[in-house]
Order: C-alpha cells, then sequence, then structure tokens
C-alpha cells in the first residue's frame, strides 16, 4: 500500500514522462504519399522486387477504400498527405552487436527503461528494439538461434527468409481486409518475424520496444509470427511514445500463424501518449489490424492485452478458429481517462469442429473518457459443438465518462454452446468511502479496487509485464476521482 | 474521549440533527436509540466523515482534536472504527488483502512496521475464533456472497484485528438471528475494556441486553430527550418511544 501511495505521489501532477524527443540526426521523408514514396521506402530498405510489387498492389486498392466511419470514435479528420512515411537513424552497416549502435540511441533505450545490457543480464528476453522505423540491434540472436527459432525485424526477414514472408503475409489480414491495414500493407516500416520450427519451445519471452519520434511519422508496423506444428512462444509488446502537439499515426498490422498443436501466446501493455488530459490535444491515434489463425488441429492464440494509451485506440485482436479443437483468447483492460477514446474487442471466428473461445474485456472510465467494447462471434455452419463463453465488465469512475457494449453473436449452427455475461458499475462513494473509514485513502481504494477488477486479466500477462500493467494503471488513473 | 457539543447536522441541506450534546469517556458504551428517521445514522455519519453531511453548528472533539477538520481516512487512522449497517460488497478486492491494507494503514500512520503476510494469518485465524467465522471468508472478496449475518460478523472481525479507540456500532443487531447476536455482541464484549469506548447505536433492546451498556440516550426528531443508565432500555421496552415524544 505505501508503495502506491508513493508510486502515486509522484505521479499526480507530473507531465507524462516519456515526453521527450531524442536528437539524433533523423532522415525524414516529406510528407505525402503516392507511388514513388513506396518505391523510395522499398529502396531504402534494399528490399527485393516482389516486395515492392506487393506493396503498390496494396497501395492502389488502398486508393479506391474508404476510411471507415462505423466506430464510436470521434475524431478530426486524417490528412494522409500531412504524414511522412519514412523516419530513420541515420543508415548505417548492419550491425553485429550492440557497441555498434548510436550512443544516442541507446540512451534513449535507457530513458525508456529497457536497458539492453540490464536485459541480456538479468531478465534473460531477447529485445528486438524497434527505432521508429527502422530495426536496430537484435539481441540473442545466437542463443535462440541454436533452438533454431528466428526473431529478427521483418526487414531482416523479407530479405533472408523471402520464402516464409511470401507464403504467409497477408494470409492472415489481407491487404484489403480495411482501410488501415491496405494502408501499411503499401507502407509499413519494420516490425517483427518470428518462426518457431517444429516442436521447439522458445527458449525465453520475446518482446519488442516502439516509439515514435518524428512529428507526424506514421508508424506502420508490420509482425509476423508462425509457430509451426508443436511450437510453442510467448510475445511481450510494449510501447511508450513522446508528447507531441500533432497526431501520431500508428497503424500496425500483427498476423499470427499457428499449427498443428502449437501455442501462440502475444500480450501487450499499451502506453502511448494519451493527449493532453487538460484539452485532449494530441496523443497517439492507435489503429491497429492484429488477427490470429488457428490454421491445424489443436492449435492456441492466445491475446492479452492492457491498454492505458493513445488518443484513440481502434483495434480488434481476433482469433479464427479453422482447426478442429482449436481455441482462442482474448483478455483485455482497456483504460479510457481524460479525453481517450476506445473502440475495441475481438472477433472470434469458429470454423473448424469442437472448438472454443474466451473474451474477457474489462472496460474503465474515467474523467471524459468514453470507453466501447465491440465484439463479434460468429459460429459458421461446420462449427460443430463450438463453444464461446463472454464476460464483458465495464466499471465507471466519475459522471462524464462513458462505456458502451456492441456484441454481435452470429450462430450457424444448433450444437453451439454459447455464453455471454455483461456488467456495469460504478465505484461507489459507498465502497470508497468504507475504504476510507478503514483508514485507506481514496487514491489507494480506487487502485485496489480497479486492480481487483482487472485482475483476471492481469493474471494472463507474463510476469514482469503484470507488475508493469498494475503501476501503469495506477498512474494512469490519477485524478481520475474527487 | 469524545465531545459532542450543540451539534446541528444534516444530509442535502435538510437539518436532521437539532442540537447534540453527548460526552463519551473512555472505558464507557453508550447506546443511542430512536426511530428510524431520528438522526441515528446521521449522527454516525458525520462522526466519521461521509460525504454530503454538513454541520451547521456545534463541534465535535476526539481526545481533543476538533475531528470535523479531519479526512475520513484521518479519522479512522486516528482509532475511530464504525461497523456499518449495511456493509458495502467490493468485488474483486480480496477480505483478507483489504483487512491487511487497513492494519498496515494504521501501523504505518502511528510508526510501526507493517506486518507481513505471513504474521498477518496467524492474527487473523486468531480474530476469527472470536467472531466464530471460518477460513473460507478470508478467501472471498469483501463482502462477497456474505449473508447479511456474515456481513456483520466481517464488520467485528475487522474491529477486533483493527483494535480501535472508539468503535461506533451501527445498528450491528439489525437483521441476525439470536445465535449470531449472541457472538457479535460477545465479541465486542470481549474486546472492551478502560481504554476504549462505544456508542451503540439501535432499535431493540435485545442487543443491550447482552451488551450492557453504561448509558442509553433517546434520540427524538434529531435531539436527545432522555438519557439514562441501562434500565431505560427496560422501559422502552415496555411503553415504546411515543411516551417520550411530546
Amino acid at each position: 500500500m505505501s508503495k502506491n501511495q508513493q508510486i502515486l505521489d509522484q505521479a499526480i501532477g507530473q507531465e507524462y514522462e516519456y515526453g521527450f524527443t531524442t536528437d539524433i540526426e533523423q532522415e525524414t521523408i516529406p510528407p505525402g504519399l503516392n507511388e514513388d514514396v513506396i518505391r523510395l521506402i522499398s529502396s531504402k530498405k534494399d528490399e527485393p522486387e516482389w516486395m515492392l510489387e506487393w506493396r503498390l498492389k496494396a497501395y492502389k486498392q488502398w486508393l479506391k477504400m474508404d476510411e471507415p466511419d462505423w466506430s464510436k470514435l470521434n475524431y478530426s479528420n486524417i490528412d494522409f498527405q500531412a504524414i511522412s512515411y519514412y523516419s530513420a537513424p541515420k543508415p548505417k552497416e548492419k550491425l553485429k552487436s550492440l557497441d555498434e549502435v548510436d550512443p544516442k540511441l541507446l540512451d534513449t533505450y535507457n530513458k525508456l527503461g529497457i536497458p539492453l545490457e540490464e536485459q541480456k543480464m538479468l531478465a534473460n528476453v531477447a529485445v528486438d528494439a524497434v527505432f521508429d522505423s527502422v530495426s536496430v540491434a537484435t539481441t540473442f540472436k545466437e542463443e535462440l538461434g541454436k533452438a533454431g527459432v528466428i526473431f529478427c525485424s521483418f526487414s531482416e526477414a523479407v530479405k533472408n527468409h523471402p520464402n516464409v514472408i511470401k507464403k504467409y503475409l497477408g494470409s492472415v489480414v489481407p491487404t484489403t481486409d480495411n482501410y488501415f491495414a491496405a494502408l501499411n500493407s503499401a507502407v509499413f516500416s519494420d516490425g517483427s518475424f518470428v518462426f518457431i520450427p517444429k516442436g521447439v519451445r522458445c527458449p525465453m519471452e520475446l518482446s519488442t520496444y516502439f516509439r515514435i519520434n518524428a512529428a507526424n511519422t506514421g508508424q506502420f508496423e508490420r509482425t509476423l509470427i508462425v509457430a509451426e506444428e508443436g511450437s510453442h512462444v510467448s510475445y511481450l509488446e510494449g510501447c511508450t511514445a513522446p508528447m507531441r502537439d500533432e497526431n501520431q499515426l500508428h497503424a500496425a498490422v500483427v498476423e499470427l500463424v499457428a499449427h498443428k498443436d502449437a501455442e501462440i501466446k502475444y500480450s501487450t501493455v499499451q502506453n502511448w501518449y494519451p493527449g493532453d488530459p487538460k484539452t485532449g490535444k494530441g496523443g497517439i491515434y492507435n489503429f491497429v489490424t492484429k488477427r490470429g489463425i488457428c490454421l491445424e488441429a489443436n492449435s492456441k492464440i492466445s491475446w492479452t492485452q492492457v491498454e492505458t494509451g493513445s488518443a484513440l485506440t481502434w483495434k480488434y485482436p481476433s482469433c479464427i478458429l479453422k482447426g478442429d479443437n482449436s481455441v482462442g483468447e482474448f483478455y483485455s483492460v482497456a483504460l479510457s481517462n481524460n479525453f481517450q477514446q476506445a473502440d475495441t474487442g475481438t472477433k472470434m471466428i469458429h470454423l473448424g469442429k469442437n472448438t472454443r473461445s474466451t473474451i474477457i474485456s474489462k472496460g474503465i472510465s474515467a474523467g471524459k473518457g468514453q470507453n466501447t467494447y465491440r465484439g463479434s462471434v460468429k459460429i459458421m455452419k461446420g462449427a460443430e459443438n463450438a463453444r464461446n463463453y463472454s464476460q464483458c465488465d465495464s466499471i465507471l469512475i466519475g459522471n462524464e465518462c462513458g462505456a458502451h457494449t456492441f456484441p454481435y453473436i452470429d450462430v450457424r449452427n444448433p450444437s453451439a454452446q454459447m455464453e455471454h455475461e455483461a456488467s456495469t458499475s460504478r465505484i461507489g462513494e459507498d465502497q470508497l468511502f468504507y475504504c476510507n473509514q478503514r483508514g485507506i485513502s481514496t487514491e489507494d481504494a480506487v487502485s485496489m479496487i480497479v486492480n481487483g477488477f482487472c485482475k483476471r486479466v492481469f493474471n494472463e500477462l507474463p510476469m514482469e509485464f503484470a507488475v508493469e500493467a498494475q503501476k501503469l494503471m495506477e498512474v494512469s488513473l490519477e485524478g481520475a476521482v474527487g | 474521549m469524545l465531545e459532542i457539543k450543540n451539534l446541528h447536522a444534516g444530509v442535502d441541506g435538510k437539518e436532521i440533527l437539532k442540537g447534540i450534546n453527548l460526552s463519551v469517556a473512555t472505558g464507557e458504551l453508550h447506546a443511542i436509540m430512536g426511530r428510524n428517521g431520528s438522526g441515528k445514522s446521521t449522527l454516525a455519519n458525520i462522526i466519521t466523515g461521509r460525504d454530503n453531511y454538513e454541520v451547521m453548528a456545534g463541534s465535535v472533539t476526539y481526545n481533543g482534536i476538533d475531528l470535523l477538520e479531519l479526512s475520513p481516512e484521518d479519522r479512522a487512522l486516528s482509532g475511530i472504527f464504525m461497523s456499518f449497517q449495511y456493509p458495502v460488497v467490493i468485488p474483486g478486492v480480496n477480505n483478507t488483502y483489504f483487512l491487511r491494507a487497513a492494519l498496515n494503514a494504521k501501523l504505518k500512520h502511528n510508526g510501526i512496521k507493517e506486518i507481513n503476510a505471513a504474521d498477518f494469518m496467524r492474527l487473523i485465524r486468531e480474530k476469527l475464533k472470536l467472531v466464530d467465522m471460518d477460513e473460507k471468508y478470508l478467501r472471498r472478496a469483501v463482502n462477497d456472497g456474505f449473508s447479511g449475518g456474515e456481513k456483520k460478523r466481517n464488520e467485528i472481525l475487522q474491529m477486533l484485528t483493527l483494535e480501535p479507540q472508539l468503535s461506533i456500532l451501527d445498528e450491528t443487531d439489525s437483521g441476525l438471528d439470536i445465535d449470531a447476536l449472541k457472538i457479535v455482541a460477545e465479541g465486542v464484549n470481549n474486546f472492551r475494556n478502560s481504554d476504549r469506548a462505544f456508542l451503540a447505536i439501535t432499535h431493540y433492546q435485545r442487543l443491550l441486553e447482552y451488551m450492557q451498556p453504561d448509558f442509553i440516550h433517546v434520540l427524538i426528531d434529531g435531539k436527545i430527550v432522555k438519557s439514562g443508565d441501562k434500565s431505560l432500555a427496560i422501559e422502552l421496552e415496555e411503553k415504546g418511544y411515543s411516551w417520550l415524544e411530546s
């Protein structure tokens, strides 16, 4: 309890501490989007012809599409021509070790709390640090290499593992899937590539950190994770971003492919700049398409997310349960405080037999935040004995926030078993007073109650993230009550 | 310990207490009796500092300090405890975790080292016996799925763990069967000593049979119209309140 108080005391009135920019030289393409920009991106990354063709095809498709307007998000129009689509630190030769990394860059990582050296020695977590649009310094390559695990930047994978990329890229999220996926497919900068070979249990948690630096630079990350038969991997994604006045667009695409008996666990703790707490200005627009396919029998994909940042969050990590007996899970805590808005949820599509999906969504609204859960569970005709359990809870703190729920259930097979529970509650004055009367301050009481509310989801996170997630909730809720 | 002088107070702009004078010394158990709406809970809420309850005139001092200046949690930390009439449910927050957090808040306030989980478990097991509660209650969320009687016993469990100087028992007997009532009363009685004081708010006389108050005050329309010793309770039981209302 005293520790919480310490953290809160520090946080109250504190500026977003990651609000700084590194002033190393950045190579930034002038804003605007056209075929030449795409060719430039591709050539800067030294991509093979087929990759450029793929991008151009996506771009042409994007031009024909309209920006979706069905969400509950309220935002001013994005001028796609006013964004710069490429930003990277001065290009250097391929780096073999951390010694070769620009020291200013390493300093950035240290400030963000991810000192690569420390992680190397203590946490035993391989870190593929993505700085803006270029991946720098991949650690633990060798150790993973021994296990046969490939964990590298997406750009590297395009060059070194073209066949895998060609086979799977766009197979889970086709370029025409949605407006932002098409945009991403045209201009994606970089991301992670993970390949776990047959029967291998990845020896460590994999993680990646993101950062948007230059103003108006779209962050278009592309990640692909492939788990071959009988393999297992746990991947963590955690982000921070600096303070900016202009909104920053983040339109990533993540594709997961799980083969027979394989399991992919994908966890996210998202802490992007949420916008000025007093005016709502600035902040990241986080429009992400994440989808996994349980391609073959007995596979499992599990999404766990803690979203506390961003001005706008628009994402539906989903699972296609194609393989028989496959399992899809979605555990989410989404916080909207001050002027934040979130329209998030999941899609579970049951195709195979005896498939199971679990959805646990916890929404917390505070300040003037608007939190929307949008979920879709589809049981297709051939999906015999499908089972779904959905639990969608909202908690409202204060009088000016909102929570909305749009659950869609589409069942086309009569053997399906569906369970849906939903609850909406307030943190009542009487609950807070009860805690006060036991000597517990209101801030601590709110933390305790919110923590209890989120526990079910936090329990799904890998240990080190669970702790960070709790702290993040506390800091994000400062000033929410009273 | 507790001095209330000419207290005028109410809620939502309405005056409910119309000039209360009350003095509680250490070692004493005072009972406040009265009909519904007489102001009994208002008194409890004013002492504990609940939001929306306002003081229009008068003073409340506790061990010489102006109690009305303190926040509710500071009042609690200075040794005031209330057993709620309707204990609230706090889902997701484990009962044991909550109680330990409360105890540690108190220890910290008094400059004492916080209690660790293992020592706390030992402590709480002893206290559980005093209220005849099973350990399974420790695994539940605060008051989650508790029956009325279990909630009241949970309140007393908290009192025995936090060891306050001044305990306000707000209609602790309501909703209890005879056996539960006896357990609660016994818990309170065993906790009584010359350093502690109690304010027991109740409708009925039967709680007072078990708890033997030093003073009884009858509250009618926001005023204490009569005070007496425990024999007053028997008189009220026989005659009701109407003889005092004129």
